[in-house]
């Protein structure tokens, strides 16, 4: 029967992940230069509203919807969001007195909409973590095109494959390969979202190609403080992404965010102290970066390792991003914001030390890995997981990219590139730098009536 | 009268400030600027990529004196903008034609 805690939590959870979206706009935002700050902000708080209508009109049911062959994408019985009734079906286990409990919710504890809710949040997110490798340069609209057709044949398909349990929607309900016949651990999608926008975020930075000036001229990060706030805002997001992905509101829940928590700190320290070693100084910028490496890292992992796992893989994590993020120079790929670095490298450090670190005294339906007892065969497993979203989401992205900017419709011109993207795709600045309030926004910005008796603006004319 | 220009650390205003204060100095100008002497510019590393910053923060300031004041003057900026350390900056004198306090319309010293 229904569980009302176990839904309130599904549902502040999802709303935790909501908040992440805006979060990671200002954890990008603030690393870019002042006259493109907007646009960062806008890419990413536009795959809420595109993301947001997708799923209810065909995302959900690609996801999560009876399994069409081979596990590879979910059928049309929920289009629309019809035929949404009653609650989540759940594992059967979960009834089961096993201790600790196991990672889903007991029969029929959550509303089924509850459920579409909170994947809907990983469905937006995901898309907006890849505008990082591409910040400065895209058009407005060649991006949302992207992010409608990308969460379409990349992200929808792939959420089927890692997060659709057989089962689980409905008795008799099957779902993904990865899931079900691979039987990799992905607790709360290391691969589906952070393996799979990291590739993204390399495909379309080689498409799209470098910014002007880079490597050396590309200026440097323009609010710190911004950064550091929207890591906290993902830091505090991220507990209803890890510790929600039990969708119940139990021991596991407490050992997930538990586990989200200590990795993270951990992080933290593994960057800085590279980061000391290597350049001399323990920067701002280089904590906000290692406690988002070590959230990562630790997402497919919360429920399937102990707390001092959890220690190990964000030290892990944050050293070795720290060290990932020089690949781009190296390589000359122009990944603006170390999307790659961060999340295509910290995703991996987790997915793969599952099959180290797994514990079955954690979660009955995880796994022991080689540090337990386990064999080989888990990290094998996670290994074929973490490459099959790899390389589809990587040959996907690259041929997407590639045809929206044939059309013309993903790069700006060189010149609005340099004059800034905010003014020439938004018409407007993020911050008035003239004390006296000169400039733009005096009178003749004011609405007016056009002749065709139509509210419009005079920015055009103050600008000839 | 002399246009008295000093650029010195920001953080030295407040002593500036005082001491002109103590000679009688009833008014100046302060801007914020950027540039370079003997003391180059830092370099700052954001993920590991280094910038550097070419141009040091000072502040400008201005007062325009009676030739008989300008050295006590001079002294007063000197003492107070002193540390010893490369960066303290410079201080300049130029000659003035003349002033006008604009809501009388005096000239000259009385202007000041």
């Amino acid at each position: 029967m229904l569980n009302a805690g176990d839904t309130a939590w599904v549902l502040i959870s999802a709303a935790l992940v909501m908040l992440m979206t805006p979060g990671l706009a200002f954890f990008y935002g603030g690393m870019v230069r002042a006259k493109s700050v907007l646009n960062m902000l806008m890419m990413n708080f536009i795959a809420l509203a595109v993301v947001g209508v997708l799923w209810t009109l065909y995302g959900f049911t690609m996801a999560f919807g009876n399994d069409i062959g081979g596990g590879l994408l979910g059928g049309f019985d929920f289009a629309g969001l019809s035929n949404i009734s009653g609650d989540l079906a759940g594992f059967a286990t979960a009834a089961t007195d096993t201790a600790p409990e196991v990672a889903w919710p007991g029969a029929d504890a959550l509303p089924l909409f509850a459920f579409v809710m909170f994947q809907l949040m990983f469905a937006i997110i995901t898309p907006a973590l890849i505008s990082g490798a591409i910040a400065d340069r895209a058009k407005f609209w060649g991006w949302t095109l992207f992010v409608a057709v990308w969460v379409t044949v990349v992200y929808f398909p792939v959420a089927h494959w890692v997060f659709s349990f057989d089962g689980f929607i409905g008795a008799d309900s099957v779902g993904g390969w990865i899931a079900n016949r691979l039987k990799a651990l992905d607790f709360a999608g290391g691969t589906a979202v952070h393996i799979n926008a990291g590739a993204a975020g390399l495909a379309l930075a080689i498409v799209l190609g470098k910014r002007k000036g880079w490597p050396k001229g590309t200026g440097r990060p323009h609010n710190v403080p911004f950064v550091l706030l929207g890591t906290a805002l993902l830091w505090f997001g991220w507990y209803g992404f890890n510790a929600g992905s039990s969708l119940a509101a139990n021991d596991l829940a407490a050992v997930a965010f538990t586990n989200t928590t200590v990795a993270t700190a951990a992080a933290i320290l593994g960057w800085l102290i590279v980061e000391q070693i290597k350049v001399g100084k323990p920067t701002t910028l280089g904590a906000a970066s290692g406690a988002v490496a070590g959230l990562v890292a630790i997402t497919p992992a919360a429920g399937f390792v102990s707390p001092l796992g959890a220690i190990a893989i964000g030290l892990v994590a944050g050293a070795l991003c720290v060290l990932a993020i020089g690949l781009k120079f190296r390589f000359g790929f122009d990944d603006s914001l170390d999307v790659v670095g961060v999340h295509l490298v910290g995703g991996l450090v987790g997915t793969l030390l599952i099959g180290f670190f797994g514990t079955t005294s954690v979660n009955s339906l995880g796994v022991d890995g080689l540090f337990y007892g386990g064999g080989l065969g888990q990290l094998g497993k996670q290994a074929l997981a973490a490459a099959a979203v790899l390389g589809y989401s990587f040959v996907l992205t690259f041929v997407i990219g590639w045809v929206i900017k044939k059309l013309g419709g993903f790069r700006v011109s060189a010149e609005d590139e340099v004059s800034g993207i905010d003014e020439a795709q938004h018409a407007e600045s993020a911050y008035d730098f003239t004390g006296s309030g000169g400039g733009l926004g005096q009178p003749n910005s004011l609405p007016v009536k056009s002749s065709t008796g139509t509210v419009a603006t005079k920015l055009e004319e103050s600008k000839a | 009268m002399k246009l008295i220009t000093a650029i010195v650390k920001p953080f030295t205003l407040d002593d500036v400030r005082s001491a002109l204060e103590q000679l009688g100095v009833l008014g100046m100008t302060v801007s914020e600027v950027q540039g370079y002497g003997r003391q180059k510019g830092h370099t700052e590393v954001y993920r590991g990529a280094e910038y550097s910053v070419d141009f040091v923060a000072k502040l400008r300031v201005e007062v325009v004196t009676d030739d008989s004041n300008v050295e006590k003057v001079l002294d007063a900026i000197t003492t107070a903008a002193h540390t010893g350390k490369i960066g303290d900056g410079k201080i300049w004198v130029t000659p003035v034609e003349t002033v006008i306090r604009v809501r009388t319309g005096e000239r000259g010293s009385d202007a000041l």
